[in-house]
């Protein structure tokens, strides 16, 4: 154990004086980025596949959308969310000769992967709102969708906001996968570190903590959330 | 004003209604009645496409709107429902629900005005749309009393109070015809009262009004005409006098006899 205060001074030294925390705080930055604006991206996916889903499907059109849906869902569900980094970066883009910074590119496949998952979440909480509110809403002569956005949505939204918030969590852990693109994430920022000080168990300590706090962060924030939205509940 | 013609609805297999024809005239009342199953409400729904028809025809003004290529929302505002179940908006408050969807057709309506405007009608802001929807709404809680309950959400109203609020709801948006399925239900005893006399008013007023309802004393004070449905066909009809004074078909003698 004695050496662990010279691992901290090593640390420190490389984080403080080498100007490491800059790295660290682009890490953050990009981290919080590509989780936040990939779950907005996912929320809105989600909640239009969920919409399509349910629809009646006594239509043309809805059954194709449907079916389109069920694809999206399947390839984003089915494959790792590494591969489908690797393949938007190294082989869609190239493809499409468009150039992004990997930073982008993490944003949209996080969104995009999070919006299959949301999308069955959401179509949960749609399924759970009284199917009297979407007769409540037709019956005034509100058109469907004015319906869904005004009256279905906000109640399944409530219902889904602790799984909402599980989800958020989960994309902000799995930044750790964009290093793949050489995107600087907390983890590059901290395994930096760790190779210039040639000491990994400090830095990778730190790099925990940090996630840790975060995730406590958002949970309470999810929770405060949960409770303003309560307000139209008998228990208050 | 509502015309029903050889209107027949189907799920999957089960024919449950076999060709209804009924005319219903401005400013009457109708009761439906009739056992449970025997399609009483879907009649009901079926006339403002809630369920969507098998066959026949619905011409409501003088529109078909069992047609699926007519827009169904439009005709909708004209004709009110009142459910079992209320159906109020659980996440908007009171006045919310009664506003939302003046609001929401008044502003679709300047939206089209602002692209042609053949008679110069003036076209009002979002905010002048909103301050006479809430004072519209505001004068609806006060003629139902509940005018102090306008910022509460529903989950904290009584049954009774739910169902006079949804009826408002309905009323706000200034319907030809007002469609009544059991709404006094899924109440409790002591608050049938209530509803019923608020749609007692509502008849005296003039509304027309189309109820499914099993208040035996409300088809025969209110009813001009009573319509009683057996098996998906309507097996009678005729006003109160006739049906509870002189039934004739032997399935409406045995639904009175137990229901009365």
């Amino acid at each position: 154990m004695g050496n662990l205060g010279l691992k901290i001074e090593r640390f420190i030294e490389v984080f403080i004086d080498n100007g490491g925390y800059k790295e660290v705080l682009t890490g953050l930055e990009n981290t919080l980025k590509i989780a936040v604006i990939g779950l907005i991206i996912g929320i809105v996916i989600g909640t239009l596949i969920a919409t399509v889903r349910v629809l009646p499907k006594y239509k043309v059109l809805p059954k194709i959308l449907n079916g389109i849906c069920t694809f999206y869902v399947a390839f984003f569900r089915g494959t790792p969310m590494v591969v489908q980094l690797l393949l938007s970066y190294y082989v869609a883009l190239p493809l499409m000769e468009i150039n992004l910074p990997s930073v982008t590119v993490a944003i949209i496949v996080f969104g995009l992967n999070s919006g299959a998952y949301i999308s069955e979440i959401m179509r949960g909480g749609i399924l759970s709102v009284d199917p009297g509110q979407m007769e409540g809403g037709r019956a005034v002569g509100l058109s469907f969708s004015k319906t869904m956005l005004s009256i279905i949505i906000p109640q399944a939204v409530k219902n889904i906001l602790p799984t909402l918030g599980n989800e958020f969590i989960t994309l902000i852990k799995e930044t750790s996968v964009v290093s793949f693109v050489g995107a600087l994430d907390l983890y590059v920022a901290f395994n930096r570190i760790g190779s210039n000080s040639y000491e990994f168990m400090v830095p990778y300590l730190v790099m925990a903590i940090i996630y840790i706090v975060l995730v406590l962060f958002i949970s309470g924030l999810v929770k405060l959330l949960e409770r303003s939205l309560r307000k139209s509940d008998r228990s208050c | 004003m509502i015309e029903v013609v050889n209107l027949t609805k189907s799920f999957k297999n089960v024919d449950v209604l076999k060709g209804i024809n009924v005319t219903i005239n401005k400013g009457e009342k109708i009761v439906v009645l009739g056992p449970s199953g025997s399609g009483k409400s879907t009649f009901l729904r079926c006339l403002n496409c809630m369920e969507d028809p098998t066959s026949g025809s619905i011409i409501f003004n003088g529109v078909d709107i069992a047609d699926m290529s007519v827009n169904i929302n439009v005709h909708r505002q004209k004709m009110g429902m009142v459910f079992q179940h209320f159906n109020l908006f659980n996440n908007k408050t009171v006045i919310d629900n009664i506003m939302l969807a003046p609001i929401y057709v008044e502003k679709k309506r300047m939206r089209k005005l602002r692209f042609s405007n053949p008679n110069g009608e003036e076209i009002k802001s979002t905010k002048q749309i909103k301050a006479e929807a809430k004072e519209n709404a505001m004068k609806l809680l006060k003629r139902i009393g509940l005018e102090e309950k306008a910022d509460v959400f529903p989950s904290q109203l009584s049954g009774g109070q739910k169902q006079r609020v949804a009826i408002v709801r309905a009323l706000a948006m200034n319907p030809d015809v007002i469609l009544f399925d059991e709404p006094t239900s899924a109440l409790d005893p002591e608050m049938v009262g209530e509803v019923l006399e608020l749609m007692k008013e509502l008849a005296h007023e003039g509304m027309t009004m189309v109820v499914v309802t099993h208040e035996m004393g409300f088809a025969r004070e209110v009813a001009d005409r009573v319509i009683f449905i057996d098996e998906g066909v309507i097996a009678e009809e005729g006003t109160p006098e006739e049906l509870f004074g002189n039934p004739q078909c032997p399935r409406l003698k045995e639904f009175l006899s137990k229901v009365l």
